[in-house]
C-alpha cells in the first residue's frame, strides 16, 4: 500500500497527489513514470513522476480526470492509499548542457517538464518555459517553474492570462526573438500540441524531444500495446521511451491509436458514475476545489 | 496385480466440459479425475525397470514412485513424493507438455497409450491442496538471503527449493500480482488463477516473501540488491518479455495485438469478467491469430470465448510442426477454432477509421528442412487470399526484455540478448544466477521450473561453500 501524504487540486479536474513510495522516490530521474492502480480489479495507468523527495520517500503525481480510473484517483484524499505503484519506469530524460533549452508544457504535460527543468538547470542550461492551458486556472506549476527557469511564459487559449493563444504561437515568437538562440526544445502535453510544436521546430532544425503518452498495460515491455512508430521503426514507449525525437514520431498514428477504447472507456465511466459512494467522494473532493477558489 | 492385468486396463479419460458449452465460458476445461479413475489409471503403470519417465521429467519427479502410491490408494505418500521434487505440481499437472516428456518415454506409449502421468499429477496436487496437507518443513534458518527476480514458474520454484533449505527468500515481482506468465499469460480455462494463488500462498507460509511492484533494473539494480539491500545471491527469472511482431504492414492498426497484450488484458486485468473490470479488450466477431505455440492456442481459444466466430488460427507450417501441446490443439479444434495451416500473413488490412478489416495471407508448401530440422515453408506464388477480421493477434514469440540487462552491463549475454549461464545457472556475475525464458528465449513452464530447481541447488552450494 502506498499512502497519500498530500492531495490537492492544482486546477479544475487536475489533482496533485504526494505519495509515499520510497523505493521509487530514491531512484526517480526526470522522464520516469510509474504505473498506478488504485483498487482491486482496477486499471493500470501510467503517470509521469512530477517530483520526488528521496529523503521523505515521496513522489508527486499530477492526475487529470479523463475517465473512470483517473476520476477515482482524483477523488482520493490525504491519508488514503494507492494499492499499487510500480516504477520508476521508462528511460530518463537525457540531461546535458545543451545551452538554451525551451520547455513546452500543455495542461498536465507541464508536470512532465517540471522535473526536467530542475535537472537541466543544475547542468547550467538557460531555461525558458512555455506553459499552456485552456484558461487561467488550467495553467499549472507556474510559480514552481519560475523559481527554476530564466523565463516562464504562461499561455491561455482564451487569453484570460499571459499570452493569448497556443503555446506554439509563443514558441514561434521566441524562436524569432530569442537571444541566445534556442538549442533544444522539450515538450509534453496533448498529442496535437506536441505535433504542432514539432512542426514549428522542424523547419528551424531545432532538436525537439517529446514525451509520449500511448496506451499502456504493464509498462515493462511485455505487452507491446504502447508501440509507436519513430523514424519508420516500431518502438515501445515504455522501455525505449517515453521520450523520442519529436521530428521522427508518427503523431498521426499515435493520435489514432489513443482512440482505440474510447467507447468502452466512456461506458465504464458512465457505469462508474452511477456508484453513489464514488459520486459522494468526488463531490467532497470538488467542494475542496471550490473552497480553494474562494480564498 | 500382474503386468498382464495392468496391460488390460484402458487409459482413463479426463472428464471435461462439453466443447459447445466451454467455448463460451472461462471455467476450466478439464474437470479433474475422480479418485477411483485415478487409482485405476495408476494401476496401468507396469513398474518397469529404470522408469524412463523419471528421466523424461525436467524436474526429476519420482513419477514411478508417486504413481505407485496412487495405485495403492496412499495419497499422502503420493503427495510427499510429488512435492519433494516439484513445488508446483498443481500447475505442471495442467500445463506441462507431457506428451514430449514423461508420457513420451513411458513403455506403454509404444503399445497404445502411455500412463496419464499429467492427469495423475494434477489429481494428487489437487487432493493435497484440498486437504491442506503440510508439505514442507523448512530446515533451520541459514541466515543467508536470496533475491529472486520474477515470480513466474522459474522464480517460484527456486523460491520454494531455497526456502526448504532454510534460506531467506524475497521474490520481487514487477506486476501487481505474483505468478508471472501463470497469471498474465495462461488463461483461466486452462489454469485457474485460484490454483496459482494457492500455490503462492503455500510458499508464503514457508516464509517466502513476495514483493510486487518492484521492477528490478529500474526500482533496484542487481548491484543494489547485492551491495545495499544485503542479499547474498540473486536469481534472475524475469521472463522473455518483449513480444515480437512480424514486421508486416498494418501492425499499427487498432485491433492488432501481441498475444501478450491480448492475454494480459483478459487474464491479469480480468477483461473476461466483462463489466466488473475497467480494463477493456476489443471484442469482435472475427479474430485471426498467427502462431503455432501454446500462446497462440491460448489467444485463439480466449477470442472464441469472448465471442469470436470464426476464431481462426493461421500457422505457417503444417499441423505436425505445431509446437503447442497436443491437448490444446485438440481442445481448440473441438471448440470450433478454424485452422488455416501452411498460411502466412503478409499484410494487415485496415479501413479509413484506422481499424483492422482483414489480413492478407499467402499459402505455403513445405520445402527442405531448415536449421531446426523442420521442413521450411515456401510461399506458393499467386496463392494470396484475404481473411476478413476485426482483431488480429500475433503470437509468434518474444525476445529478451532489456530492462534488467541494460542496467547490468556485466551480465554476459548471447547475441539475442539472453543471459548466458553455466551448468549451475550462474551468470558471469559471481553469486548471480539466471533461468527460465530470460536464458532460454521462449520455452515452457516446466523447463523454467527445471532451471529454478537447478539454480536453487547452485545457489545453495554457492552460499554454503563458494561464498566462504
Amino acid at each position: 500500500m502506498f499512502p497519500i501524504f498530500e492531495a490537492q487540486w492544482l486546477a479544475p479536474k487536475v489533482r496533485k497527489l504526494v505519495v509515499h513510495a520510497p523505493r521509487v522516490a530514491s531512484h526517480h530521474k526526470p522522464g520516469h513514470f510509474v504505473i498506478v492502480r488504485c483498487e482491486d480489479n482496477g486499471e493500470r495507468i501510467p503517470l509521469t513522476i512530477a517530483d520526488s523527495d528521496a529523503k521523505a520517500g515521496t513522489i508527486t503525481l499530477v492526475v487529470q480526470i479523463v475517465g473512470a480510473t483517473t476520476e477515482r484517483l482524483c477523488s482520493l484524499c490525504t491519508g488514503e492509499t494507492l494499492l499499487d505503484v510500480a516504477g520508476p519506469l521508462g528511460k530518463p530524460t537525457e540531461i546535458e548542457t545543451f545551452g538554451h533549452v525551451v520547455l513546452v508544457g500543455g495542461g498536465v504535460g507541464t508536470a512532465v517538464i517540471y522535473p526536467q527543468a530542475g535537472a537541466l538547470k543544475a547542468m547550467g542550461n538557460r531555461l525558458t518555459a512555455v506553459i499552456g492551458g485552456r484558461s487561467k486556472p488550467y495553467v499549472i506549476l507556474e510559480k514552481e517553474l519560475a523559481a527554476i527557469c530564466d523565463a516562464v511564459h504562461p499561455c491561455t487559449d482564451d487569453g484570460s492570462y499571459g499570452f493569448h493563444g497556443f503555446v506554439t504561437g509563443k514558441l514561434e515568437s521566441l524562436i524569432r526573438e530569442a537571444a541566445p538562440p534556442i538549442d533544444m526544445v522539450l515538450t509534453a502535453g496533448p498529442v496535437p500540441m506536441m505535433r504542432a510544436v514539432a512542426e514549428v521546430t522542424r523547419e528551424r532544425g531545432i532538436r525537439t524531444i517529446a514525451s509520449l503518452n500511448p496506451i499502456m498495460v504493464d509498462g515493462t515491455g511485455m505487452c507491446g500495446g504502447c508501440r509507436v512508430t519513430v523514424g519508420g521503426k516500431q518502438r515501445f514507449a515504455c522501455v525505449d521511451g517515453p521520450e523520442f525525437d519529436a521530428h521522427q514520431v508518427d503523431f498521426r498514428e499515435l493520435t489514432d491509436r489513443l482512440t482505440a477504447y474510447r467507447d468502452q472507456e466512456r461506458a465504464v465511466w458512465e457505469r462508474y458514475r452511477l456508484d453513489p459512494q464514488h459520486v459522494c467522494r468526488l463531490e467532497a473532493a470538488e467542494k475542496e476545489l471550490q473552497t480553494r477558489g474562494d480564498e | 496385480m500382474k503386468p498382464a492385468d495392468r496391460m488390460k486396463i484402458p487409459r482413463q479419460h479426463m472428464p471435461e466440459q462439453e466443447p459447445q458449452t466451454r467455448a463460451h465460458n472461462f471455467r476450466e476445461v478439464n474437470l479433474g479425475m475422480a479418485t477411483e479413475a485415478a487409482r485405476t489409471e495408476a494401476q496401468r503403470c507396469l513398474r518397469c525397470k529404470g522408469a524412463k519417465c523419471v528421466a523424461g521429467c525436467p524436474v526429476g519427479v519420482d513419477i514411478a514412485g508417486f504413481v505407485e502410491a496412487v495405485a495403492e490408494g496412499d495419497l499422502p505418500r503420493a503427495a510427499d513424493i510429488l512435492y519433494a521434487a516439484n513445488v508446483l505440481p498443481g500447475i505442471t499437472g495442467r500445463v506441462c507438455p507431457q506428451e514430449t516428456q514423461c508420457e513420451q518415454v513411458c513403455v506403454r506409449a509404444g503399445k497404445g497409450s502411455p500412463v496419464a502421468v499429467g492427469y495423475l499429477e494434477r489429481f494428487v496436487a489437487d487432493w493435497a491442496r484440498e486437504h491442506r496437507r503440510e508439505l514442507f518443513t523448512p530446515l533451520p534458518p541459514t541466515g543467508k538471503r536470496v533475491a529472486i527476480v520474477g515470480s513466474g514458474p522459474a522464480g517460484l520454484t527456486c523460491a520454494g527449493e531455497l526456502a526448504k533449505l532454510g534460506h531467506g527468500v524475497t521474490v520481487f515481482e514487477a506486476l501487481h500480482r505474483p505468478g508471472g506468465v501463470l497469471v498474465y499469460g495462461i488463461p483461466e480455462f486452462r489454469l485457474p488463477k485460484r490454483i496459482v494463488d494457492e500455490e503462492v500462498q503455500k510458499l508464503r507460509e514457508m516464509g517466502v516473501k513476495i514483493e510486487c511492484n518492484v521492477v528490478i533494473g529500474q526500482t533496484y539494480t542487481i548491484h543494489e540488491l547485492m551491495n545495499d539491500e544485503g542479499f547474498d545471491a540473486v536469481f534472475i527469472a524475469n521472463g522473455a518479455g518483449l513480444p515480437v511482431f512480424q514486421g508486416i504492414p498494418g501492425e499499427h492498426l487498432k485491433g492488432v495485438y501481441s498475444a501478450n497484450e491480448y492475454l494480459t488484458r483478459v487474464n491479469l486485468m480480468g477483461a473476461w469478467k466483462g463489466d466488473e473490470t475497467p480494463t477493456p479488450v476489443v471484442k469482435s466477431t472475427r479474430v485471426v491469430v498467427v502462431g503455432g505455440g501454446n500462446t497462440a492456442m491460448d489467444a485463439v481459444r480466449t477470442a472464441r470465448r469472448l465471442g469470436a466466430e470464426p476464431a481462426t488460427l493461421v500457422y505457417r507450417r503444417s499441423r505436425q510442426e505445431m509446437p503447442a501441446r497436443v491437448e490444446e490443439v485438440k481442445h481448440a479444434e473441438e471448440e470450433d477454432v478454424v485452422f488455416e495451416m501452411l498460411v502466412n500473413p503478409i499484410e494487415i488490412l485496415g479501413g479509413q477509421d484506422g481499424w483492422v478489416s482483414g489480413v492478407r495471407c499467402i499459402r505455403q508448401e513445405l520445402g527442405e528442412p531448415d536449421a531446426s530440422g523442420r521442413r521450411r515453408p515456401v510461399p506458393i506464388a499467386g496463392s494470396e487470399f484475404e481473411l476478413p477480421c476485426e482483431v488480429f493477434i500475433e503470437a509468434i514469440g518474444t525476445r529478451a526484455n532489456p530492462l534488467l540487462t541494460q542496467t547490468t552491463p556485466e551480465l554476459k549475454l548471447n547475441k539475442w540478448g539472453n543471459i548466458e549461464v553455466d551448468k549451475s545457472r550462474m551468470t558471469s556475475m559471481r553469486g548471480v544466477f539466471a533461468g527460465g525464458d530470460i536464458v532460454r528465449g521462449g520455452a515452457t513452464v516446466i523447463l523454467a521450473m527445471g532451471d529454478g530447481k537447478t539454480a536453487a541447488a547452485g545457489i545453495h552450494s554457492y552460499l554454503t561453500h563458494a561464498q566462504g
